[in-house]
């Protein structure tokens, strides 16, 4: 039994009230409870948090790096998307 | 032109345009083997760095200077834990990790196979070997791997609390009576050089500083850094009144910096081989620590095992 790695557990922390939880890192834990009450002693010991999220690393699905380029190619031409791609008068002011 | 050496010439191209590495992206072999090697070092470094401070955890001479001191060593546990999953992302598994600790294979500073003789050692080395490991961190928080460069702004931004503990430990001591001000020289005459050999061997003998570089997972060479260091700590020493314990030591007006005596790289090189004060010593107390806590790692996991049943069960019923 403890030749075997606890399961990895990717970090996320709330660092003020009405603010993402934001990937931090990762630990090993045994269980969820273990995993959030360590992240609190690694992750929080200056009051960097007031709520953590811990997922097991495994259930994490990410986009490929090698297909990047092709994969997010189609939001690259398409400026009008943008609001500087419209011409208002400096009359106007700001809108 | 090969597949390989495209790829090889793209990644440098990334690197070369401060483009960072990320876990899954290819990289060489050499690079991958490189940031194993360096961070988990580092790591290990970090969890070792914290035994000769532990020494004086229960003879600190105040409340407030033990619990300085309790929080220090508390941040050095969380530096390794960074570290080592930055490593980790790089498709080494923890246990291996810890197991190259524990079996003597892998490295870690040689700083901490030295002894804490006195409780001015705590103020010497907070100043002198956090503020050397700082010269050394910063430069990293930019360095081409982006979990080691995350983790180490995250280090970064603890360790000026470390160095400035050591630093007032020093200057209470400069202030107060003859054997005070004694034990503090006494520190800094013990701490100095191997503190300016953290920086490792001489640019000319240090093989891999240059492919580092390219990599920019180095940014600076030692002598650099070294020079750097001698550079901000001079004046700290003679404010205090301390003196440095280098007799060649000498402002030198054109170029700007310390000209500084030869180092005792016998010394060094003999301390990395194994055969320092406190090696035996500290490898001793990291297996007994993993050793000992065996039944708490087997306990956890049959109480997380237990849980997990019984929360099936709940579901089911
Ligand atoms: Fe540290
Ligand atoms: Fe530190």
């Amino acid at each position: 039994m403890q030749q075997q790695d606890w399961p990895l557990w990717e970090i996320f922390i709330r660092s003020r009230q009405g603010l993402d939880h934001k990937h931090v890192g990762s630990l090993h834990a045994a269980d969820a409870q273990m995993a959030i009450e360590n992240a609190r002693d690694v992750y929080t010991r200056r009051m960097e948090g007031v709520s953590i999220w811990a997922v097991e690393s495994k259930y994490i699905h990410a986009s490929n790096p090698d297909e990047a380029g092709a994969f997010f190619e189609p939001a690259e031409d398409k400026v009008y998307r943008h609001p500087t791609f419209y011409d208002i008068p400096e009359a106007i002011g700001h809108m | 032109m090969s597949p390989q050496i495209n790829l090889e010439e793209q990644f440098q191209a990334k690197i070369d345009a401060e483009i960072k590495i990320e876990p899954k992206d290819w990289m060489p072999d050499a690079y991958r083997k490189t940031l194993i090697r360096q961070i988990s070092q580092h790591a290990h470094s970090e969890i070792v760095g914290m035994l000769p401070e532990g020494n004086w955890l229960t003879r600190a001479p105040s409340l407030k200077r033990k619990a300085t001191l309790l929080a220090k060593v508390q941040d050095e546990a969380g530096h390794g834990l960074y570290l080592y999953s930055a490593v980790e992302t790089l498709g080494i598994s923890r246990l291996q990790t810890i197991e190259d600790l524990l079996s003597g294979k892998a490295k870690y500073s040689s700083i901490f196979n030295y002894p804490t003789l006195t409780w001015a050692d705590m103020g010497a080395i907070g100043w002198l070997v956090d503020g050397a490991a700082i010269m050394n961190q910063v430069p990293l928080c930019r360095t081409s791997y982006g979990p080691y460069a995350r983790a180490m702004v995250r280090v970064c931004k603890e360790e000026s609390f470390h160095q400035r503990q050591g630093y007032e430990i020093m200057m209470t001591l400069m202030n107060g009576s003859a054997e005070q001000k004694e034990m503090a020289q006494d520190a800094m005459n013990r701490w100095w050089w191997p503190a300016i050999m953290m920086f490792g061997p001489t640019d000319s003998e240090s093989s891999n500083t240059e492919q580092s570089v390219k990599w920019k997972i180095k940014r600076h060479t030692n002598d650099e850094l070294r020079q750097k260091f001698i550079d901000a700590t001079v004046p700290q020493a003679e404010y205090i009144g301390l003196t440095i314990p280098d007799k060649d030591l000498k402002w030198n007006e054109a170029k700007g910096a310390y000209d500084f005596g030869a180092i005792n790289w016998d010394e060094f090189w003999n301390v990395v081989k194994g055969n320092g004060p406190c090696n035996k010593q500290r490898l001793e107390a990291r297996q007994n620590a993993h050793n000992n806590g065996a039944w708490v790692r087997e306990a956890a996991s049959a109480y997380a095992e237990k849980r997990a049943k019984r929360s099936v069960t709940a579901e089911v019923a």
